[in-house]
C-alpha cells in the first residue's frame, strides 16, 4: 500500500505546476490519469498479493515436501517376498517391491501418462496403471506397453536391520 | 462508440433492457443538505458486507468445522501465508459492519426516514440488523477457542431463560446439553448457508426499496418549498462519493486488520474455568450489562431478573421496530417529539451501558 501512496505523491507535483496554463492542460490531465491509474494498479496488487499467497500456501508446502531427497521406512525390511509397500516420497506416492528373488526395487508410483497411481501385480509380475492400461517392468520401471511415454523413475534402496532407506538416485 | 460496439450494445439492450436502467440511473438524484453525510452509511454497510462475503469464502477454503475446527483456524492463523490477515479482516469488518449498520439505523431514525412510504425499508433493515447479529454470534464460535466457547455458553442462556420452551430451544441450538463439536458444526451450517440464504434476498428487497422511493429528506428539509431544496445526480456525482467512502472504509479496515490482528486463544476445554475479564463483543455489551444490572436488583436476582430482562428487551425492540406505525405524522416540518425522545433515550441507554460494561471489566 505504501507503493501506491508514493506513486500518488510522485504523480501530484505535475498537477499544480501547470494549472491554469491552457496549452499544457491536456498534458496535466494525462499525467494525472497515468498517476491515478498506476496508483490504482499498485493498490490492486497490494490487495491481490496476500490473497494469492494465501490460496497458494498448500502448493508451496507441497513444493517444500518434494525437496525431500530420502525417506526412511521403519521396519520395512520385514516386507515378505513378492509383496509391495506403498509410501509417500515427498508429496507423491511411491512403491517399494520385495521381489520373489529377494531383490529390493523402489520407484515412483505416478504414471508418466496422466498421473494416476500405478499398482504392482505380483501374479502377472508387472506394474499396471488401471486408468488407461499402461504397463511397466517391475524391475527397471521401463514402460512396456500402453500409453505411458516414459519409464517410472527408480529410487536407490538400502536395507538394514531397522528399516529401509529410499533415496533419490 | 464505434459502429460495432453500438451493434453489440443494441443486441444486449434489446434482450435485457439496458437503456431503461440507464435512463433510471440518469434521473436518480440524492437530496443535498446539512445532514447528507448520513446517506453514505447504508452504502458503507453494504460494502463491508461484500468484504464479509469475500473474506468469508477465503476462510472457507481452509476451515474445517466439527472436531478439527480449532486446529484448522490455528492453521489459517499461523501456517497459511497471510491467513492471519484474512481472518483479521473478516473479524474486523464484521465489527465495522455492525457499527455502520447501527449508524445507518439511527440516522434513518432521527431523520424520520421510516415514515410513509418507507415502512418496509425500516422493517427489512431491522431484520437485516437482527440477522447480522446472529451472523456475529454464530461466527464467534467457529474458532472454538476459550472465548468462543464461553461466549456461546453464556449467549445461549438468553433463549434458555424463556419459560417452558427455553431449555428445549437452547438444546436444539447447541446440539446437546453443552457447547461441543456438534455446536460448532451446526453454527457453521447456520453461518455459511442458512443466514446468507435469508440475508441476501432480504438485502435485495431493501436495496430495491431504496431505488423505488429514493433517499428520504429530514422533515425540516421537506418543509422547504421545492425551489429551495437542493439535490445532486446519483450518476456520477453521488456514486463517486459513495465509492470514495468505500475506499476509505477499505483503508481503515486494512489498517485495523494489519495493526491489530485478531488473536486466537487457547483451545476450548470444557473443564477449564472461564478466563478473568471475559466479556462479550462490543455490540452485545449493552444487553449483557443491562442483564447484569437487573440481576443486582434485590427481588430480581437469578431467574426472575433474566426473564425481566428478556421481557424488557423484547418490549423495547418491538416498540423500536414498530415506530413507523405510531409515529406516522406526515405533516412536513412537524416533529413527533415522543419518537425523538424515545430515540435519544435508546442512544443514551446503549452508550452508557456499553461504557459501564467496559468500565466494570477493567
Amino acid at each position: 500500500m505504501s507503493e501506491s501512496t508514493n506513486l500518488l505523491i510522485n504523480g501530484q507535483p505535475n498537477l499544480p505546476v501547470n494549472i491554469g496554463e491552457e496549452p499544457n492542460e491536456k498534458n496535466t490531465r494525462r499525467a494525472f490519469l497515468v498517476a491515478a491509474g498506476a496508483a490504482g494498479l499498485a493498490y490492486t496488487a497490494a490487495l491481490a498479493y496476500p490473497i494469492y499467497r494465501y490460496l497458494a500456501s498448500p502448493e508451496e508446502m507441497a513444493m517444500e515436501a518434494t525437496a525431500v531427497t530420502e525417506v526412511t521406512l521403519k521396519d520395512a525390511q520385514k516386507l515378505p517376498l513378492g509383496s509391495v509397500l506403498m509410501f509417500k516420497f515427498g508429496s507423491s506416492p511411491a512403491l517399494l517391491i520385495h521381489h520373489e528373488d529377494g531383490r529390493w526395487i523402489s520407484m515412483t508410483a505416478v504414471c508418466t501418462h496422466l498421473g494416476c497411481t500405478v499398482q504392482y501385480e505380483p501374479q502377472a509380475d508387472r506394474i499396471h496403471c488401471a486408468c488407461h492400461g499402461g504397463v511397466y517392468d517391475p524391475y527397471t520401471g521401463a514402460n512396456v506397453s500402453g500409453p505411458p511415454p516414459h519409464p517410472l523413475k527408480l529410487y536407490k534402496v538400502a536395507v538394514n536391520e531397522t528399516g529401509v532407506n529410499v533415496s533419490r538416485a | 462508440m464505434t459502429k460495432k460496439n453500438t451493434a453489440i450494445y443494441n443486441w444486449i439492450d434489446e434482450r435485457l433492457g439496458l437503456s431503461e436502467l440507464a435512463a433510471f440511473a440518469r434521473h436518480k438524484t440524492v437530496p443535498v443538505h446539512s445532514q447528507s453525510f448520513w446517506y453514505y452509511w447504508g452504502g458503507i454497510s453494504l460494502f463491508l458486507f461484500l468484504v464479509q462475503c469475500f473474506t468469508g469464502v477465503l476462510l472457507l477454503v481452509y476451515f474445517r468445522p466439527g472436531a478439527e475446527a480449532y486446529e484448522s483456524v490455528r492453521q489459517i492463523t499461523f501456517v497459511m501465508h497471510f491467513g492471519w490477515l484474512i481472518r483479521s479482516a473478516h473479524a474486523w469488518s464484521a465489527s465495522l459492519m455492525i457499527f455502520s449498520i447501527m449508524v445507518h439505523m439511527f440516522s434513518v431514525y432521527f431523520m424520520k426516514a421510516y415514515r410513509k412510504p418507507r415502512e418496509f425499508g425500516w422493517l427489512s433493515g431491522m431484520a437485516l440488523l437482527g440477522i447480522a447479529s446472529v451472523f456475529g454470534f454464530s461466527g464467534y464460535l467457529l474458532p472454538m477457542d476459550e472465548l468462543s466457547y464461553f461466549a456461546t455458553k453464556v449467549g445461549l442462556q438468553i433463549p434458555a431463560a424463556i419459560p417452558f420452551v427455553g431449555e428445549a430451544i437452547a438444546n436444539m441450538l447447541r446440539g446437546g446439553p453443552d457447547v461441543s463439536e456438534f455446536t460448532v458444526q451446526r453454527f457453521f451450517a447456520l453461518h455459511v448457508v442458512v443466514l446468507p440464504a435469508i440475508f441476501l434476498p432480504l438485502l435485495g428487497f431493501h436495496l430495491w426499496l431504496v431505488q423505488r422511493h429514493g433517499n428520504a429528506a429530514p422533515p425540516c428539509i421537506e418543509a422547504l418549498p421545492p425551489e429551495q431544496r437542493k439535490s445532486m445526480p446519483f450518476m456520477p456525482n453521488f456514486l463517486r462519493k459513495d465509492l470514495a467512502m468505500w475506499l476509505i472504509s477499505l483503508n481503515i479496515l486494512a489498517l485495523l486488520a494489519s495493526f491489530f490482528p485478531w488473536s486466537l486463544g487457547k483451545q476450548y476445554d470444557a473443564l477449564a474455568p472461564a478466563p478473568v475479564g471475559i466479556h462479550p463483543e462490543w455490540y452485545f455489551m449493552s444487553p449483557f450489562e443491562m442483564l447484569k444490572l437487573l440481576g443486582m436488583v434485590k427481588w430480581l436476582q437469578g431467574e426472575p431478573g433474566e426473564i425481566a430482562g428478556i421481557l424488557l428487551f423484547t418490549l423495547g425492540i418491538t416498540l423500536w421496530v414498530l415506530i413507523p406505525f405510531y409515529d406516522n405524522t406526515r405533516e412536513s416540518g412537524q416533529r413527533a417529539r415522543a419518537a425523538h425522545y424515545f430515540g435519544l433515550i435508546a442512544v443514551i441507554l446503549l452508550l452508557t451501558t456499553t461504557v459501564l460494561g467496559y468500565w466494570t471489566i477493567r
